[in-house]
């Protein structure tokens, strides 16, 4: 008995993947047109380019007077011909004589070697363009003045010449007739608003999306004259619901929440699918050990980000994640990673009463009973029965020993209990946030799930309030998240929390993540509401998330003498915008 | 929620007493705080005194569980150990099975082990006793029944069933409904 060294093919460690480190940045990406402006001429030329340009005009020079002189024409023609073909490459401007113009021969040349010599270097060396341009159009210029075709085999190259000319200015008028059509935003009329829109083309849609924005960020200047901000504003709405595939409704909400600029990154991050992120079960095992094992089953892993401890991304994985003895042995939990966000604002202290009001299926309640270290009370709760035995499964899972699972209603809960140190409320919410999991929110919210949403969200808030021991030494926290973005199951729902009970809000500690809303669409929430903080896929990568952190300090039921301060505030910050309003007119 | 009574704590001990022997004495003396067994709706429920006041007081319905459970008696009166328990079956084990990397995955599905799979058995383990099945990196998998003794294994042939499967961590899993 004992280990065996194992031999065969099959249980012998494959190499998978690059590996870690072996991980780059890849090249980075310019527009084109920042890649096509990118100029010869603004090299550096060397003292030794310097030199030979010198050399060059002079031996030029030396070589017109010497064609006058000589008269050999053909020779001086090719070879000039020659120079200014290089030259409108360069400076990109049209070659028609390609076709015929040969590259003269070496031996045919007049010059000695030496000079071919120098050519041929030059071709390389970078050199200044304004006097080569002067000098070969001057000689150009003599050559057009200079001669008539004299040869039938001219003729003909010369109508060609003309006729290619001709066919690329129609080309060129062409292209620019099109580019003045695309600048322009195309209206649909009537019937076409109306009727469906067009589903198929996409990319003519995107065209449209991308044009709008361009156009209502420079208002005064890119609008049509007959053409108000509100038709433009429609038009874009309509055009991202039907290329995102929204109800109006969340696009609308969507479009209040965000500048132009944010909407069609935020509306893009919705379609990809956030990292698969796993928690280590710190009772259990450390992050270290846990990212070894996982790397021996053929796991792609890396720690998450330097604000967590326990949290690893999973990259890709050769068995399912979600069933490894690691898991089943409670090692880790699978979790999103805004959902430690919560638990790490609430920050429960050993030997704690801590309350997770809408707990299943157990994720943020079992972060926080590690947090706890197995100590003191965590109550988990949850209103559906059958959501709430993965809470049961997961604690066991995780070895969590002090977990009391019920089966309460939030909206009722302080009837039980109370007496609590610090609470979660983790409340269901429309998932605003989460789209990139759940598509179906997309179309299937409207004003009325939002508002069955934000009383049920009020109710629970206020009874996880009343639950709380307000002269807990330790505690008296409540903290409120959801994963959705609209105001109203947020701020609004805080702002209601702090009109009727006896809390203020303070600082999540949390340090990266955008501030609340302070004043949206007219109406001011209290100032601390700044304390709050939004989680955007956008701009963290995570899912759209909320986190508010409250303290009770009283065990007044209602909060009047706060609210009146509210509207006192309420009515000074009305005034100072008003104020601003007439500095700005 | 109430105390268990004589007869069904002597029917728990005897359970217990297959995998972990004398070492109940450990569950209940603790050091750290007073740890008793209580029943719940059939359940054997093991938590600390304090819990259990702080849990009495929410209505018998709503709650669903407290503490860890450790298993739950069926109608004929036997009591049926769950993978729940294993977090302080494990740690007080008399009698061992260690099992090999590709046998795990077999006893995870629920699977009886075989000659095969064994890697490691504790000397002396006498035959339809209980076991804890462990990796071989030592993480506690799951609980069964020795289908032999030691003596008798190293005399097996290799298809023959060695440990019996009782339950396993893959419970978590495939039956997380029924867990408690």
């Amino acid at each position: 008995m004992g280990r065996r060294k194992v031999t065969d093919d099959k249980s012998a460690k494959p190499v998978r993947g690059p590996g870690r480190k072996s991980k780059k940045q890849g090249e980075p990406t310019f527009p084109k047109e920042l890649a096509q402006t990118e100029p010869t001429d603004k090299k550096k030329v060397s003292s030794r380019g310097k030199q030979r340009a010198r050399k060059r005009l002079e031996k030029d020079k030396l070589k017109q007077t010497i064609n006058k002189n000589t008269k050999l024409k053909t020779a001086t023609k090719r070879q000039s011909d020659g120079e200014s073909n290089d030259e409108e490459q360069i400076n990109g401007y049209t070659d028609e004589n390609q076709q015929w113009l040969k590259p003269k021969k070496k031996k045919e040349l007049f010059d000695d070697d030496e000079q071919n010599e120098e050519e041929s270097m030059d071709e390389d060396v970078p050199y200044d363009d304004q006097f080569n341009e002067m000098e070969s159009s001057s000689e150009e210029e003599e050559e057009n003045d200079g001669d008539e075709p004299k040869l039938d085999i001219e003729k003909q190259s010369k109508k060609i010449r003309e006729k290619q000319r001709q066919t690329k200015e129609r080309s060129e008028q062409e292209l620019l007739t099109n580019i003045q059509q695309h600048e322009k935003v195309q209206f649909p009329s009537g019937q076409e608003v109306t009727k469906e829109a067009p589903q198929a083309d996409l990319q003519l849609l995107m065209h449209r999306i991308r044009e709008v924005i361009n156009v209502l960020n420079d208002f005064k200047n890119k609008r049509e004259a007959n053409r108000s901000r509100k038709e433009y504003l429609d038009l874009l709405r309509q055009d991202l619901c039907n290329y995102y595939s929204y109800n109006e409704f969340l696009m609308n909400k969507i479009l209040d929440l965000f500048p132009l600029a944010e909407v069609i990154d935020f509306l893009e991050a919705n379609e990809v699918q956030r990292p698969v992120t796993i928690r280590t079960n710190t009772l259990k095992t450390r992050r270290r050990d846990l990212a070894q094992a996982l790397i021996n089953r053929g796991v792609n892993v890396d720690p998450l980000d330097k604000w967590t401890k326990v949290g690893l991304v999973i990259y890709n994985s050769q068995v399912p994640i979600g069933a490894t003895p690691e898991y089943l042995c409670g090692h880790y939990m699978l979790q999103g990673a805004s959902s430690f966000l919560p638990c790490m604002a609430l920050a429960p202290q050993p030997n704690e009463r801590v309350l997770d009001m809408c707990a299943a299926p157990g994720g943020k309640a079992t972060y926080i009973g590690a947090l706890m270290r197995n100590s003191g009370i965590l109550v988990a709760n949850d209103a559906n029965k059958d959501r709430a035995r993965a809470i049961i499964a997961n604690t066991h899972r995780l070895g969590l020993t002090n977990t009391i699972v019920t089966n309460l209603d939030g909206r009722h809960f302080s009837e039980h209990m109370g007496g609590f140190d610090r609470c979660l409320v983790d409340a269901p919410c429309s998932g605003a946030g989460v789209i990139a999991k759940d598509q179906a929110v997309k179309s299937s919210k409207d004003e009325k799930d939002i508002q069955r949403c934000f009383t049920a969200q009020r109710q629970i808030l206020l009874n996880a309030i009343d639950s709380i021991n307000e002269n807990s030494t330790t505690g008296g926290y409540i903290v409120y998240s959801t994963c959705s973005i609209l105001v109203e199951e947020n701020e609004a729902v805080v702002q209601y929390a702090l009109n009727n009970r006896p809390v203020k809000i303070v600082e999540t500690g949390l340090e990266f993540g955008v501030e609340g809303f302070t004043n949206f669409k007219g109406t001011s929430f209290h100032p601390f509401m700044k304390y709050c903080r939004r989680y955007y896929p956008h701009l963290h990568n995570l899912d759209g998330f909320f986190v508010a952190k409250l303290k009770k300090y009283s065990t007044k039921q209602g909060n009047k003498k706060e609210s009146e301060t509210i509207e006192k505030e309420k009515k000074k910050e009305e005034e100072d915008d008003s104020l601003e309003a007439m500095a700005d007119d | 929620m109430r105390p268990l009574t004589d007869d069904e704590t002597k029917i728990l001990f005897e359970k217990l007493s297959k995998y972990i022997g004398d070492n109940i004495r450990m569950l209940l003396e603790r050091p750290d705080g007073l740890y008793t067994f209580r029943l719940h709706r059939e359940r054997v429920y093991y938590c600390s005194e304090a819990i259990i006041k702080y849990a009495s007081n929410f209505p018998r319905k709503e709650l669903l569980s407290f503490g860890t459970c450790f298993g739950r008696f069926t109608k004929t009166r036997k009591f049926r150990l769950h993978i729940t328990a294993l977090d302080f079956v494990a740690p007080y084990a008399k009698f061992k099975v260690w099992l090999k990397p590709n046998a795990e995955q077999q006893f995870l599905y629920g699977h009886n082990v075989v000659k095969t799979g064994l890697g490691r058995i504790t000397e002396n383990t006498p035959k339809y006793n209980g076991v804890i099945v462990y990796t071989m990196n030592d993480v506690p998998l799951g609980f069964g029944v020795a289908a032999k003794s030691t003596i008798e294994c190293r005399a097996a042939d290799p298809m023959a069933l060695v440990v019996f499967h009782q339950a396993d961590v893959g419970e978590f899993l495939r039956n997380e409904d029924a867990l408690t």
